[in-house]
């Protein structure tokens, strides 16, 4: 070995590290982290958006136990979560769940409730005089939050929600857990058979997740100064 | 699910009530340890951050911008498999002689925690209106007295809450560890389950005490609002 470092063991399974054994077997490698990512973000919008929704209605019996159940999530680590959904689900479907589906489902139920706190705020943050201002023309409390308010929330709420998919790719490093090969997966694979480029492969795939992130971090930024309502004064 | 024979004496008593009640110690250790180091590393870069030394700052950017835009777990892996090619030989020697894997856990989490901090600090020292500055150097303070006693003790003061919740965060990231055996609260849950096959009640007690944990904390930060930080507010 030349030098302190060899960079071969990257160069040598660059498209491992990138699409795991796609075209002849599964999917792997960043090309699983960005979906797992991506389909979990889509499906944590809806619950969060749901969950947000439901935390705010007036009936105690529907909020109080909704509130309960967001702070609940929020106080345990994602860890915690995938280890229930890896009991939980097969004991509820009466069936053995697929690893890559598990650790969707506990992505998309931590998410959820982190979601709902951004939706729950972009709510609030419309002003009261928009609500009343729609109920005194005529429009049902329903119509006012579907068709006044949350128009207008979500947009405030976007960069917002870009951060939390940030937040969701380098959460799906934690598949490697229960054994989807994923990106930090394949890296602990390839550190098992060549043994000798710890520190090589670790920072590849730290670089990797690197630009991922601060693209998504600086889009929310953009997003951020883009998205400003452009203030009287 | 219906066949399944609940028994809580595995996780209320005995070896196991034990197993999980020294992951907890752990747990807290790694917290505390974490808490206090990632709290001294994110007020250096704060303060790096907002040098008026170009390079200075540029460094402390880079390092807030790279390790919160990595995953622990990676940074965990690094520092545990990857760290001794790039440290000096005599610290090498040192961790390989203390317990490896609690330090390895400990700088990972204090680093990764760090870059957080050192934002919530900026951000407590920037909402300080400029015109108390202003007041204090015409005052005849000096700039480093007006941070002492002007702008530090306010700007601290609304900084307590992102803090402690950071220590939350901490305690939460903290069950990573295990990853690289660890045994704190979630590997010792784990290893319940696997000696016992009730993991249904291993995780309920491990679910329980990060709730208890996190839930009182959370209360905490909220008297602290209401008296210290708002206490002539109505609601």
């Amino acid at each position: 070995m030349d030098g302190l470092f060899n960079f071969h063991v990257i160069t040598d399974n660059f498209t491992y590290f990138m699409i795991g054994r796609f075209p002849h077997g599964p999917l792997g490698g960043l090309g699983l982290t960005i979906y797992l990512a991506v389909v979990s973000c889509i499906l944590s919008f809806f619950g969060g958006l749901v969950l947000g929704l439901l935390s705010l209605v007036r009936n105690p019996f529907i909020s109080y136990p909704v509130n309960l159940f967001i702070n609940a999530v929020r106080g345990l680590p994602l860890l915690m979560v995938i280890f229930w959904m890896y009991f939980l689900l097969p004991a509820l479907m009466g069936r053995t769940v697929p690893e890559s589906q598990t650790v969707i489902m506990g992505l998309t139920l931590f998410t959820s409730a982190y979601m709902s706190q951004i939706v729950r705020a972009g709510i609030e943050g419309i002003p009261a005089g928009q609500t009343e201002a729609a109920i005194s023309t005529g429009l049902k409390h329903w119509q006012v939050m579907l068709y006044i308010v949350l128009p207008q929330g979500l947009r405030n709420m976007i960069p917002s929600f870009v951060n939390q998919f940030v937040s969701l790719i380098k959460d799906t490093s934690l598949a490697f857990i229960v054994g989807v090969s994923e990106l930090t997966h394949v890296a602990t694979q390839v550190n098992n058979r060549t043994m000798a480029y710890p520190t090589e492969i670790f920072i590849f795939i730290a670089v990797i997740y690197f630009f991922l992130c601060y693209a998504f971090t600086s889009l929310s930024r953009w997003l951020e100064e883009r998205l400003a309502w452009r203030k009287a004064i | 699910m219906l066949t399944y024979q609940f028994d809580w004496s595995v996780v209320t008593s005995g070896k196991y009530f034990e197993w999980l009640v020294s992951g907890f110690k752990v747990t807290l250790q790694l917290s505390v340890v974490g808490i206090v180091l990632a709290f001294i590393v994110g007020l250096l870069i704060a303060v790096m951050r907002m040098s008026n030394f170009r390079p200075v700052r540029w460094f402390a950017l880079a390092y807030l911008e790279f390790f919160r835009n990595t995953p622990l777990l990676v940074q965990i892996f690094f520092w545990y498999f990857g760290s001794y090619k790039i440290l000096p030989t005599a610290v090498n020697d040192w961790l390989n002689s203390t317990n490896f894997e609690f330090a390895a856990a400990v700088i990972a989490l204090t680093i990764y925690t760090s870059a957080f901090i050192a934002e919530d600090i900026r951000s407590g020292v920037l909402s300080i209106p400029r015109e108390q500055m202003e007041a204090a150097r015409s005052a005849g303070f000096s700039y480093l007295r007006s941070m002492q006693y002007i702008i530090l003790p306010q700007a601290v003061r609304i900084t307590v809450p992102p803090l402690v919740n950071q220590f939350l965060n901490l305690a939460k990231n903290s069950s990573l560890a295990m990853t690289i055996g660890v045994m704190e609260l979630t590997y010792q849950a784990r290893q319940v389950e696997s000696y016992t096959f009730k993991g249904f009640e291993a995780f309920t007690a491990a679910t329980v005490v990060y709730l208890v944990l996190s839930t009182s904390i959370t209360a905490l930060v909220h008297i602290y609002d209401k008296r210290v930080l708002n206490p002539n507010r109505a609601v």
